[in-house]
């Protein structure tokens, strides 16, 4: 081969392999992003389909106690403080705390309620009893066992009991259904107390929340578990 | 959801034979109730109104102490319960707990009826009827928790609240627990300090949680949970057993002075202070 083709033959293949190099990360980003638009869940998607958050900017931002979890290994539920647009009508506002629940502290360790869980409605009664409906999720994703149970049922209760006090008392439903248990062991037939009284569930003798660990970790077992069956 | 049902525990004359009650009523499966009763329980004597039975008459009985224990593994048939990614199922490793519990318990001299012995799952009412057919009884649930710090347990029992007070002396089915939760939560201390000798990072005492097998048990009722299924190895669930049973037992076996129940017709079924 004449030495002048091979010259060009040579450059063309390093043109190549650089093309190649500068493309392929592109190229990755683009698959990834596909996966993880084929990953997301119905509930994922119904979640987005859900109306927008019913406080606007306009609202004034004030500071609202969200109970997570802690990060030890038995750890407790903590209040975070978190600076939301909140409504002073007592529905929208215990809307808006509740969707920013669900969605999760900034670390998933501490999460208490699984990602995939939706809050369908949610109603005040004017004897102060409040109806939160959930999505299936709620019931289906939460590890099963009093201690996550509790854990997800408290964070709820206790989150409300700081940032609406026209809640007195919560009557939880999955997917507007009334059901005997969360995951087959907290009683959800009867309403749990918010406001005015001891909560009924997770408090220790003393009143202090003893409920245990982050449930990030048992969450994913629980998918990987249904996964295997 | 709110059934009405009555337990039929306190006032109904003549259903005491020798301080057991030999005919359960419970709404949701009678028959279940029935095959429930010890097997030392003599047949129907009398009807209301009628004389007395031939057997020892109930002045000279006058109550009955802590003889038996009703041992719930929880779960069971398509129930699951907890799993873990071992493979570990709460269903199954909640019987094996059971059989070693109620070998404990039978050493202390009790007499353990189980709500289940294989993959089966009874409603919640029913395995609540085991317990509110008997006199002189203890509920025990046991669950494999899907959190909390590996190699520890957990005493539950449920909240106060007032007990619902009916004229004719009968105990609401849906709120049978309530009655017995001062009970309740002294059984539980004392199961739940048993557990912490044995179980570094237990707590010392028992917590509340509002549970629904619990609810409709008209006895002091517990809930102790394992954790958990999480762990990496089988054998570390299993190295628990002993530790689990003994605790039960030892405590169950303390709690025995402070219940007796009076079994006189027309006294209420609830131990008064």
């Amino acid at each position: 081969m004449n030495p002048k083709w091979r010259v060009w033959l040579a450059g063309g293949l390093l043109a190549a392999v650089i093309g190649a190099a500068l493309y392929f990360p592109a190229l990755r980003g683009q698959v990834e992003k596909a996966r993880n638009l084929t990953e997301k869940t119905a509930e994922q998607a119904r979640r987005e389909l859900l109306p927008p958050s019913p406080a606007t900017s306009s609202e004034p931002r004030v500071k609202a106690q969200m109970f997570w979890g802690s990060t030890g290994t038995d750890a407790t539920l903590v209040p975070v403080s978190v600076e939301l647009p909140l409504s002073n009508d007592p529905t929208l506002r215990a809307k808006e705390i509740l969707n920013t629940l669900l969605a999760g502290p900034v670390d998933p360790e501490t999460r208490t309620l699984p990602p995939d869980a939706a809050l369908l409605a949610f109603y005040i009664l004017p004897d102060g009893t409040a109806v939160a409906d959930f999505s299936e999720a709620l019931a289906t994703a939460i590890p099963s066992g009093i201690q996550s149970e509790q854990l997800a049922v408290d964070s709820i209760t206790r989150t409300l009991q700081a940032n609406v006090p026209q809640v007195q008392r919560l009557r939880i439903l999955i997917h507007g259904q009334e059901v005997d248990t969360l995951a087959g062991h907290l009683d959800l037939t009867q309403p749990f107390q918010v406001n005015g009284m001891a909560l009924q569930a997770g408090t220790s003798r003393s009143g202090v929340s003893v409920l245990t660990a982050p449930i990030k970790k048992a969450i994913d077992k629980v998918k990987g578990a249904t996964k295997h069956q | 959801m709110l059934s009405v049902a009555l337990l039929g525990l306190a006032l109904v004359p003549g259903i005491f034979i020798d301080g057991i009650r030999a005919t359960p009523q419970t709404p949701s499966n009678p028959q279940s109730a029935q095959q429930t009763a010890p097997s030392s329980v003599p047949a129907l004597a009398q009807t209301p109104g009628e004389n007395p039975p031939r057997t020892t008459p109930l002045r000279e009985a006058p109550s009955v102490g802590l003889n038996i224990v009703v041992l719930d593994p929880g779960h069971g048939g398509t129930d699951l319960g907890a799993r873990g990614t071992e493979g570990i199922r709460e269903s199954e490793v909640v019987l094996q707990f059971a059989a070693q519990v109620r070998r404990a318990l039978e050493a202390q001299g009790f007499q353990v009826i189980q709500t289940r012995e294989s993959n089966e799952n009874p409603s919640f009412d029913d395995r609540s009827a085991r317990a509110n057919a008997q006199r002189g009884a203890v509920f025990i649930t046991l669950h494999i928790a899907s959190t909390g710090l590996a190699g520890t347990a957990h005493t539950y029992v449920m909240p106060e609240s007032p007990a619902p007070h009916d004229p004719s002396g009968l105990i609401l089915w849906d709120q049978a627990q309530a009655p017995f939760v001062t009970l309740s939560h002294k059984l539980g201390d004392l199961v739940q300090a048993e557990l912490a000798k044995r179980f570094k990072g237990s707590p010392d005492m028992s917590q509340v949680a509002p549970i629904r097998q619990l609810r409709t048990t008209a006895a002091p009722a517990i809930a102790v949970e394992i954790s958990s299924v999480s762990v990496e190895d089988r054998a570390d669930l299993d190295r628990m057993i002993p530790g689990v049973a003994e605790a039960i037992a030892h405590g169950v076996a303390a709690f025995r002075p402070s219940y007796v129940v009076p079994v006189m017709p027309g006294t209420p079924l609830v131990p008064q202070p």
